[in-house]
């Protein structure tokens, strides 16, 4: 069959893509898809395009080349196109993609899953859903337009119906309608989008039959655990390995290579103990005798950097967005405000640690593990083993918990390194040491802010300046300063109306590895930028919400300066953030709720990952100082509502995730290696301790759909301590809160 | 030698005594289902019952399993009908779905000793479960849909593709 014909990658994925994803989309010529390993899909009668095929019985396959780490993304993205394909979901399978770049970008990151691929999962469905009308059309010799597609069946006027299998091996012939000539359906028209429904996994996990990382296995394989330097950038000195060895199931004891900066997502290097089982390679590295050389990182305490990012934000620094003349302003005299505020590193900490099986045979290399970017795992492999990343096979297992970490394959290419050095397939996993004391953490930040206000307390001036060892420096040692990306994340596009506007960045060198976390610099912009303006309304004594919209001022859409296609489809604009906030207040009952000693709400509204998410928090604190968060009401606009359910359960869940960086979670350094080991000194929520209630409003939204997994984190933070101020008069301005209440 | 079942089957074991049942479960018997999370029993990832109770599998002795009944997640229900379960899925507990075996485990042993559990006695008997995606509020929805629906469901038929318990 022609394949080429009915694949119109160009239309397809024309138009909502970034240049990269265009031109990957370009490898979705069919004659490559051949050429490549093919998945069952692939081998399905029909293939229309990479995503999707219709077997000759009727069962749709849908590649899905996301990973799943308990957003639903492998579930939810599928319906998008079995609705326009107005396919019967009960008769569609899923293939999960390996890594390879056929697929376009399948780094489930950023909040970007639906975002990027609403658009092409929708014209997918939807030509599929054209030829199969055109094919029973052309066998029965009516008109098109006499015909629609209906569950599964295209459907005549005159009442005949043929199932979409006996309509595949002739669809398949037959030339793909142009994007212009594709008609999607209209909302009314969807039959899962904006629903509820389950994902399919679900009945694997409550079984315990759901097939994680670290349930991965491979014939003939060992098991190793890893001793990595407990400094960043650390060398191997010397090891006796004696006694490691005659620990009862230890088969051997290697070396791996030390690697040299930057360190992006290579591995660190270290002593590896292998043997026949997980317990063993354990038992067998407790009994290393192993010394480091720390390096230039040795000297690395995280109380003394804290004074130094300090020092640094009460100095000019560098401006990232620079409105009206903030100096000018200031020296004007009148009354002004000003205040510090600091967010820790922090850990990732998913349920599950970092796992990989790699099986390295002929110079090609089989590996299966829980990753957020299979095509990372290729890239890095292939330099770690020196081959050519075609021949890295990333099968992608379910995840347990991503948050960022998984995005980073450093561990993967410690279990392929280990399978080329011995012959054999290895499973290496990651203690929960290991995951909080070598993770990629999440940036300490400080920063400073200063505002002149008027005689109503609205600013007319505002100063912001922040310093954080940058994502960057991972790549390039010469990245000492937050990156336009980092700045991009709540810092440099505060969206308030204030005439005389400056926010700075200053200088910050990372001595540990440093990665994104579920809602990235947002975390600390956010926390600092709506604490400040919560401390400028309680200077001017006025209700929060009515001097956030103040703040916000008119209805208008920012111009942040960006031109890039992904900007201007989705444009910030405030007439949403205002009704975000207006929402909140609504639904918590904000205008009828007084504080009361010991009990108040606190909101905060934050932009991010093209979402717009208000956060109303009741806390509750005792005489103790103990602190509860009864209920939290978070309004959120994400565009498009895909699965409401999932998407209600991402704004829950940031809840909790917010709340635990807000009250408990922190990562510190002493000499050179993380204090933190396990839950009981790297703190995150428990049951007792999480927002009890936390109740999510959608925004009814034709807008394209924005980010949903991250989004709800940032405004949490602010939004409790906004709350603890009004319940309690004590301002947080350093996280985590733990015991300041006492 | 020790001797004693798991999910109803009669098992021998004469490895390391020291060696936790969790590794046991996970890479001898490949019962997968009960999971690794933090190795010191801080975080629930791994409960299984034993003798009908919830524990730690990360932190029980092979050698203390003589003669005793361990039930893990996989012998709960092959199928998914305990009610648990079926509370678990009605209202979409799960995110990534890693701990909450561990969770769903922890719940079915409250719910045999506390039928009606307050939301005191799901904190108190669900504290030592982490959910790193934050599902709690949905864990404590389906604990409570679980109670309804035992109530109503005779308790036998319920569990009889269950183990031992």
């Amino acid at each position: 069959m022609n394949r080429i014909e009915v694949v119109t990658r160009r239309t397809f994925l024309g138009g909502v893509f970034s240049a990269g994803a265009f031109v990957l989309a370009a490898k979705l010529m069919p004659e490559e898809a051949l050429a490549a390993p093919l998945t069952k899909a692939e081998k399905a009668a029909w293939n229309p395009n990479v995503y999707l095929g219709i077997e000759t019985d009727g069962t749709v396959l849908i590649v899905i080349h996301r990973s799943e780490m308990g957003t639903g993304i492998r579930s939810v993205l599928p319906t998008v196109l079995a609705d326009e394909l107005e396919a019967d979901w009960k008769r569609v399978k899923l293939e999960q993609a390996i890594g390879d770049k056929k697929y376009g970008d399948q780094n489930t990151d950023g909040s970007c899953s639906i975002r990027d691929f609403y658009d092409a999962f929708r014209e997918a469905g939807a030509t599929a859903r054209h030829m199969l009308v055109a094919a029973a059309a052309a066998k029965w010799g009516v008109p098109a337009s006499e015909c629609k597609a209906q569950n599964h069946q295209v459907v005549h006027t005159s009442g005949k119906k043929i199932g979409y299998g006996e309509l595949a091996a002739a669809a398949a012939k037959l030339t793909a309608p142009n994007k212009a000539d594709l008609k999607l359906k209209t909302p009314a028209e969807f039959r899962y989008i904006g629903k509820s429904l389950p994902t399919v996994d679900i009945g694997d996990i409550v079984t315990g039959k759901g097939t994680f990382g670290i349930d991965a296995k491979m014939p003939g394989m060992v098991h190793a655990s890893i001793e990595r330097s407990p400094v960043y950038g650390g060398k191997l000195k010397s090891v006796d390995d004696k006694e490691a060895l005659a620990v009862k199931g230890v088969q051997k004891v290697v070396t791996l290579p030390h690697l040299t900066p930057p360190y992006g997502f290579k591995p660190l290097g270290g002593v590896a103990v292998i043997a026949n089982s997980t317990w063993a390679a354990k038992k067998g590295r407790e009994k290393l005798k192993v010394q480091w050389d720390g390096g230039e990182n040795a000297g690395y305490d995280s109380a003394k950097y804290k004074q130094q990012l300090l020092e640094t934000v009460r100095k000019p620094q560098k401006a990232a967005r620079n409105i009206g003349d903030v100096d000018a302003e200031f020296a004007k005299g009148g009354k002004t405000h000003e205040a510090e505020y600091y967010v820790p590193h922090l850990s990732h900490a998913p349920m599950e640690t970092p796992v990989a099986v790699a099986d390295f045979k002929d110079g090609k290399v089989v590996i299966h593990t829980a990753t957020q970017n299979p095509q990372a795992v290729q890239d890095t492999v292939a330099a770690a083993l020196g081959i050519s990343k075609e021949n890295v096979e990333c099968h992608v297992t379910l995840l347990g918990g991503g948050f960022g970490r998984k995005s980073k394959p450093d561990y993967v290419a410690e279990a392929a390194l280990l399978s080329k050095q011995l012959g054999k397939p290895v499973k290496v996993t990651w203690t929960r040491e290991d995951d909080i004391k070598f993770d990629y953490y999440h940036a300490v930040a400080a920063m400073y802010l200063k505002a002149r206000v008027d005689d109503k307390g609205r600013p007319t001036a505002w100063l912001q300046r922040s310093a954080f060892p940058s994502i960057g420096a991972m790549f390039s040692p010469m990245a000492n300063t937050g990156q336009g990306f980092e700045l991009g994340m709540g810092w440099s596009n505060l969206p308030f109306d204030i005439p005389n506007h400056r926010a700075e960045n200053g200088p910050a060198k990372a001595h540990v590895r440093i990665g994104w976390l579920r809602s990235v610099a947002n975390i600390y912009h956010a926390f600092g930028v709506h604490s400040f303006a919560d401390e400028l309304a309680a200077l001017a004594n006025r209700d929060r919400v009515e001097y956030l919209l103040d703040l916000l001022g008119k209805d208008r859409r920012i111009d942040l300066g960006q031109r890039d296609a992904r900007s201007q489809k989705f444009p910030l604009d405030t007439a949403r953030l205002r009704r975000v906030i207006e929402l909140a207040a609504e639904k918590s009952g904000w205008a009828n709720r007084k504080a009361t000693k010991g009990r108040a709400l606190g909101i905060a509204a934050h932009w991010s990952f093209y979402s717009y998410i208000a956060a109303v928090v009741e806390v509750e604190v005792d005489n103790a100082g103990k602190l509860r968060i009864p209920q939290v009401h978070i309004a959120a606009d994400v565009g498009r509502v895909i699965n409401t359910d999932r998407v209600r359960s991402q704004f829950e869940g940031a809840s909790t995730f917010g709340a635990g960086i807000a009250m408990m979670s922190e990562i510190t350094a002493k000499d050179g290696a993380i204090v933190q080991s396990n839950f009981h000194d790297y703190l995150i929520p428990r049951i007792q301790e999480s927002p009890v209630m936390t109740h999510v409003h959608l925004v009814d939204s034709n807008e394209p759909p924005a980010g949903v997994g991250e989004p709800g984190v940032p405004p949490m933070l602010p939004a409790i301590t906004n709350a603890i101020f009004a319940a309690t008069g004590k301002r947080i301005r350093e996280l985590p809160i733990r015991k300041q209440l006492a | 030698m020790i001797t004693f079942k798991v999910n109803g089957v009669a098992r021998k074991f004469d490895g390391d005594p020291e060696m936790p049942l969790l590794w046991y479960l996970r890479d001898e018997i490949e019962l997968t289902g009960t999971k690794y999370g933090c190795g010191e029993g801080l975080c629930g990832a791994c409960t299984v019952h034993v003798n009908g109770s919830a524990v730690r599998s990360c932190q029980t002795q092979m050698q203390s399993l003589a003669g005793k009944v361990v039930t893990t997640i996989e012998g709960l229900s092959a199928t998914g009908t305990h009610p648990v379960q079926q509370a678990w899925k009605q209202v979409n507990a799960p995110q990534c779905g890693y701990c909450q075996t561990g969770q769903i485990m922890q719940a079915v042993a409250l719910l045999k000793t506390k039928p009606k559990p307050t939301d005191a006695d799901i904190d108190s008997a669900m504290k030592g479960n982490i959910c790193r995606c934050g599902t709690y509020q949905r864990i404590r929805e389906a604990i409570k849909v679980a109670a309804n629906s035992k109530s109503a469901a005779p308790k036998a038929a319920a569990q009889k593709a269950g183990g031992d318990e």
